[in-house]
C-alpha cells in the first residue's frame, strides 16, 4: 500500500501536495533519509520523497549565501564552499551515524538540516539552522506556494517565516528549495584541553573560556569514559576527563587567544593543545555524537541553561545512570542509557524543568517513539498555539502529521 | 498613507473603556487628556500623526493580560508601543485604539555572567542592558543608532540592526527568550537561558513581527565579552564601483569587519561641515572598516585590509592610531542623519538591503531618480551587510513635496527588489512600506504570513493597517479550495 511519490520539479511538489490535500492523504515528507529517526514514530503510508530535488541554484561566495534544492546533500554543498574556504558556520552535525539508517551514514540534505534546526558545537557563537536560514520557496500543507526572506542577510521584511519552517520537520510546508548564509571559514583552529576537571569544574571552566574576550567558538566536556572513545589519542589515552576549548581565526590571533586560554584555565587542570587535524576529528566526534559505545542505546538531548549542565546530570545519574558528556559550554548534554520502555522520560524531563530546559528524545526504538513524548511536552497556551499555527499551513494535516505531536 | 476607518462604535463607548482601563491600571496610568495623549502622537517616523483613543500604562504582566483580555472581549484595537523611535510608523496610534505603553516595564530582573544572560522588563533601553554588565567587560551585541533611547522589546518587534550584524548578528540571533501576551490575554513563555527550544520556533517568528503578534513584556537576551581592541580604517575611493570592488575583495578575502560603513560624496560633505572629522572632501565614497579582537588579529587584519583597500584603487587611506583617532573616523558617519537634517528643512531615511555587488549600480539609479524628482539625496550604506540607507532631502512645506519624496523612496525600493534585494533591512514595513509589500510578495505569499497572524491574532485587533496592505478576515483566509483533481501520476515518478 506505501507509495513513494518522487517529484522532480517545485511544480510536481505542489501538484503531489494539492492531490494530497484534497484527498486529506498524509504524506512523509523525506529527504535523503538520514534522520528518520528523528521524531515521533508514524506510520504514514505515502512518502514524498525529495531527493529528485537536488542541486545547488546560485552560490555567491562574495555575496555570503547559497542557493540549493531541498534534497541537496550537505556533503556537496560543503564540498563546494571548500573550494572557496567558506562553511555553514552552524556546523550541521551528520545525524546518518547515529540512526545508522538505511542510507548508512549519509550527511542528509540541507532541506532536512533546517527542517530539524540542526547545531553544531558553533552553536554557542554562531547560532543553529534558523540563524543562518535566510529564504525558501515552499508548498503548504494547503497545496499553495509561497515564499518568504530572500538572498541578504538583513531583512526585516514581512514576518520571519524562515525561523517557523527551521525545526518544523516538514509540519507545515514542504521546502523547495532553500537560500541559507554561509561564511569564511577560519584560516586556523586550535583546541586547548584541560585534563582531569570534574564535571563542576569543567562547567565552571567553561563558563570562565565563554565569559573571556576569547571568542571561544566551542566547548566541551567529555568525561572520561567518553574522552576514552575519542580516536585522537591525547584524548582517549588521557585516562581521565577531557575539557575542550576551540579557538578559531587568523593565525596570529588564535596563537594569541591560546595563550591567553592556557594561563586561564590552568588553575583547572593539566592543559594539552590540539592542532589541526586532531582539532577537527575531536569536533566532529561532538558534533556527530560518536563519544558512546552502545550502539542501541536510547540517547537524550537535553538544552539547560549552560551553568546547570553538571547539577542536571549529577540528579539524573542518581536516578537513571547511563553516559553523558557536554558540548555548548555545558548547555548541551548528551544522555545515553540502556533501553527502557518509556525512555525514563519522567525523570529525564523533571531533571530538565527546574532550569527552564527541554529534552529531547534523540534515539529510540519506534515503539518507544509512539509511546513516549519525542519533543518536550509544552505548556497548554503554547501547545494550543502552535497547534493553531499548523492549522493555518496545513488545516488538513497531511505533512508529516504527528512526527512533533501526537495527533497533529 | 490610507488608515483602516476607525470604527466610529468604539469611539463612542470611549468613556466605558476608560472606566474599564482605571480598573485595571490604578493611578496616573490611563491617559486620556488630548494635550498629554499628544506626547504619543507620532514615533519616529514624523511624517504621520493621530491621536490614540487613550493611552495606557501598565505596570505588571498581569496588567497587560488584563487589557488584552478587555480589548479582546470589546473588540478594541491595541497599538503596543515601546520607546516610539521606530522609524516605520509600526507605533503610529490609531482613533479607535488603546496605545498600550511598556515605559514603565523598564527594570533589569537578572544578570547572570556565568550563562551569559540578562533578563530585561520590556521597557529597558537597549543601552541601558550594556551599561548594566559592562562592569565586568560585557556588553550587548545589537546597538542601533537609537540605542540610548529605543526599548529592548521595540528593538525585538522591529528585530533591530545595527553597524556590527554582519558580525555579531540581528536582534533575532542575540534574543534568548521572551515572555508574551497574546491578543487573547493569555500569557506565553518561549525561551530561556538555554537554547532552541522545541516545537515550533515562535520566539522567531515574534522577533521582528512588528507588534502584530503579541506584547512583549520580558527579554532573555545573551551578552558578549567585549573585544580587547578595535581600529578602524578610513579608505576614500574616487568612485562608487571601487568602493563595492573593496567591500567585495575585503569579504572574498575571509575577513568578516566588526563594522564596514559606507558614504557617498554628499553624505561625507554633510556630515564633515557638521562634525569636522577630517574627512577627505576629493573622495566619491568614503568607507570605514573597523576590526576588532586581540591586538595581534587587529594589527594582522588591518595590515591586509589596508593592502586589498591599495588593489582596488583607495586614492585615500588612513588607519586610527588611538581610540580617539577611531571614534573621531565613527563620529562623522554617526552623526550621517543629524547632518543631514541640518542641510535640508526634512529628510526621508530609506532602509533598502540590496545584494553588496549591485552597490554601484543602485546608486546610480538613485542618482538618475534624484534627477527625476528635482530632490537631493545623500546616501549612507551598512556595506557589510548591504543595507542601504538613501536620505531623500525635502521640505515639507512645499505643497506636494512629501508626496514627491515617497514616490521617489518607493521608487528606490522597488529597484532594490529588482535586483534581488528587499524592502526593509533594519526599520520594519510599519505603515511606510506597508503599500510597497506586493513588490516583494505574491498575493499567496501575504496571505500565508497573514495566517500566521490569524493564529495569535484571530480577530486582527493588534496594531492593524501595519506591514500589510489588504487585511483578510482569517475565517477567509482558512477556506479551503478542495482540488478535486486526481494526482497527476503521469508525470510524477513513483515507486
Amino acid at each position: 500500500m506505501t507509495k513513494t511519490l518522487k517529484p522532480e520539479t517545485a511544480e510536481q511538489v505542489l501538484d503531489a501536495i494539492k492531490w494530497a490535500a484534497g484527498e486529506g492523504m498524509p504524506l512523509a515528507v523525506r529527504g535523503q533519509g538520514s534522520k528518520d529517526g528523528f521524531g515521533r514514530a508514524v506510520d504514514i503510508p505515502h512518502c514524498l520523497d525529495l531527493t529528485g530535488l537536488s542541486g545547488i541554484k546560485a552560490y555567491e561566495p562574495s555575496e555570503l549565501y547559497m542557493t540549493a534544492l531541498a534534497a541537496t546533500p550537505v556533503a556537496e554543498i560543503e564540498a563546494a564552499l571548500r573550494q572557496n574556504n567558506q562553511q555553514m558556520s552552524f556546523e550541521p552535525p551528520n545525524m546518518g551515524i547515529l540512526y545508522g539508517g538505511a542510507n548508512g551514514e549519509s550527511e542528509g540534505s540541507i532541506g532536512g538540516a533546517i527542517g530539524c534546526n540542526l547545531a553544531g558545537p558553533r552553536r554557542i557563537q554562531a547560532g543553529a539552522a534558523r540563524d543562518h536560514f535566510l529564504g525558501f520557496n515552499a508548498v503548504s500543507g494547503r497545496g499553495e506556494v509561497f515564499k518568504s526572506g530572500g538572498t541578504v542577510v538583513k531583512n526585516v521584511t514581512g514576518f520571519d517565516l524562515s525561523k517557523l519552517l527551521a525545526g518544523s520537520f516538514g509540519t507545515l510546508a514542504v521546502m523547495t528549495d532553500v537560500t541559507f548564509k554561509v561564511m569564511p571559514a577560519a584560516e586556523k583552529t586550535r583546541t586547548v584541553l584541560i585534563l582531569g576537571a570534574d564535571d563542576a569544574g569543567a562547567m565552571v571552566a567553561m563558563a570562565a573560556s565563554l565569559g573571556s574576550a576569547n571568542e571561544v567558538s566551542a566547548a566541551a566536556h567529555l568525561p572520561e569514559a567518553a574522552a576514552a572513545l575519542s580516536g585522537v589519542s591525547y584524548v582517549a589515552d588521557a585516562g581521565q576527563a577531557v575539557t575542550a576549548v576551540r579557538v578559531e581565526g587568523p593565525g596570529p590571533s588564535v596563537e594569541h587567544r591560546c595563550r591567553a586560554l592556557t594561563a586561564l584555565l590552568k588553575e583547572f587542570g593539566e592543559i594539552e593543545e590540539l592542532h589541526s587535524e586532531n582539532s577537527a576529528l575531536l569536533w566532529r566526534e561532538i558534533r556527530d555524537v560518536r563519544l558512546f559505545d552502545a550502539i542501541d542505546n536510547q540517547i537524550w538531548r537535553l538544552s539547560v541553561p549552560p551553568a546547570a549542565g553538571a547539577n542536571v546530570v549529577a540528579s539524573l545519574r542518581s536516578d537513571i545512570g547511563g553516559r553523558v558528556f557536554y558540548d555548548w559550554g555545558g548547555g548541551l548534554i548528551w544522555l545515553s542509557m540502556g533501553t527502557l520502555s518509556d525512555a525514563g522520560h519522567e525523570t529525564v524531563r523533571a531533571a530538565v524543568a527546574d532550569t527552564g530546559g527541554h529534552a529531547t528524545l534523540i534515539r529510540a526504538d519506534a515503539d518507544v517513539r509512539q509511546r513516549v513524548p519525542v519533543f518536550e511536552p509544552q505548556a497548554t497556551v503554547l501547545k494550543d498555539l502552535s497547534a493553531r499555527v499548523k492549522q493555518g499551513f496545513d488545516p488538513n494535516g497531511v505533512l508529516n502529521p504527528g512526527r512533533m505531536v501526537e495527533g497533529e | 498613507m490610507k488608515m483602516p476607518e476607525p470604527d466610529g462604535d468604539v469611539i463612542a463607548r470611549r468613556a466605558q473603556i476608560i472606566k474599564a482601563m482605571q480598573a485595571i491600571v490604578p493611578g496616573e496610568g490611563v491617559i486620556t487628556d488630548s494635550d498629554e495623549l499628544r506626547a504619543y502622537d507620532h514615533d519616529g517616523l514624523m511624517a504621520y500623526k493621530g491621536l490614540p483613543l487613550i493611552v495606557v500604562l501598565p505596570e505588571t504582566t498581569e496588567q497587560v493580560s488584563a487589557i488584552l483580555k478587555y480589548a479582546a472581549r470589546h473588540n478594541v484595537k491595541i497599538v503596543p508601543r515601546g520607546a516610539g523611535t521606530g522609524l516605520s510608523g509600526g507605533a503610529l496610534p490609531l482613533a479607535d485604539a488603546i496605545t498600550v505603553g511598556l515605559a514603565k516595564f523598564n527594570k533589569i530582573l537578572d544578570i547572570d555572567f556565568d550563562n551569559r544572560a540578562v533578563v530585561a522588563q520590556t521597557g529597558v533601553t537597549n543601552l541601558a542592558i550594556t551599561q548594566a554588565v559592562e562592569h565586568e567587560g560585557f556588553y550587548y551585541a545589537p546597538d542601533p543608532s537609537s540605542q540610548i533611547a529605543c526599548s529592548i522589546g521595540g528593538n525585538i518587534a522591529e528585530n533591530s540592526g545595527g553597524v556590527h550584524c554582519l558580525k555579531y548578528g540581528l536582534t533575532t540571533n542575540n534574543v534568548l527568550g521572551i515572555e508574551m501576551v497574546l491578543m487573547s490575554g493569555e500569557v506565553v513563555r518561549i525561551g530561556g537561558k538555554h537554547l532552541d527550544s522545541g516545537g515550533y520556533d515562535l520566539l522567531g517568528v515574534a522577533t521582528g513581527s512588528e507588534g502584530l503578534l503579541g506584547v512583549i513584556t520580558e527579554v532573555t537576551v545573551r551578552i558578549l565579552q567585549k573585544p580587547e581592541t578595535a581600529r578602524a580604517l578610513l579608505i576614500g575611493f574616487p568612485s562608487n564601483e571601487a568602493g563595492g570592488d573593496c567591500v567585495a575583495a575585503i569579504i572574498g578575502a575571509g575577513i568578516i569587519p566588526g563594522g564596514m560603513e559606507m558614504m557617498d560624496k554628499p553624505a561625507i560633505h554633510a556630515t564633515e561641515d557638521f562634525v569636522h572629522a577630517g574627512y577627505p572632501l576629493d573622495v566619491q565614497t568614503l568607507l570605514i572598516v573597523e576590526l576588532d579582537g586581540p591586538e595581534a588579529e587587529v594589527d594582522y587584519l588591518i595590515e591586509r585590509v589596508d593592502a586589498i583597500a591599495r588593489q582596488t584603487g583607495a586614492t585615500y587611506l588612513r588607519i586610527s592610531q588611538s581610540e580617539e583617532e577611531r571614534e573621531v573616523f565613527w563620529s562623522g558617519r554617526k552623526n550621517a542623519f543629524p547632518a543631514v537634517g541640518r542641510i535640508s528643512p526634512d529628510y526621508l531615511c530609506m532602509d533598502g538591503t540590496i545584494p553588496r555587488n549591485r552597490l554601484a549600480d543602485v546608486l546610480k539609479r538613485v542618482a538618475a531618480l534624484s534627477e527625476k524628482y528635482g530632490l537631493r539625496v545623500a546616501n549612507v550604506f551598512h556595506a557589510g551587510d548591504g543595507n542601504l540607507h538613501p536620505l531623500i532631502l525635502f521640505d515639507a512645506n512645499q505643497p506636494g513635496e512629501l508626496k514627491n519624496a515617497e514616490q521617489f523612496g518607493a521608487d528606490i525600493l522597488r529597484y532594490c527588489v529588482e535586483v534581488g534585494g528587499v524592502l526593509t533591512g533594519e526599520h520594519g514595513v510599519g505603515i511606510e512600506k506597508r503599500d510597497l509589500m506586493g513588490v516583494m510578495f505574491s498575493e499567496d505569499d501575504l496571505k500565508q504570513q497573514q495566517r500566521l497572524k490569524c493564529a495569535f491574532d484571530p480577530n486582527q485587533l493588534l496594531n492593524p493597517g501595519k506591514v500589510y496592505p489588504t487585511l483578510h478576515r482569517c475565517a477567509e483566509l482558512g477556506r479551503m479550495f478542495v482540488h478535486e483533481g486526481k494526482l497527476p501520476f503521469p508525470d510524477i515518478p513513483r515507486f
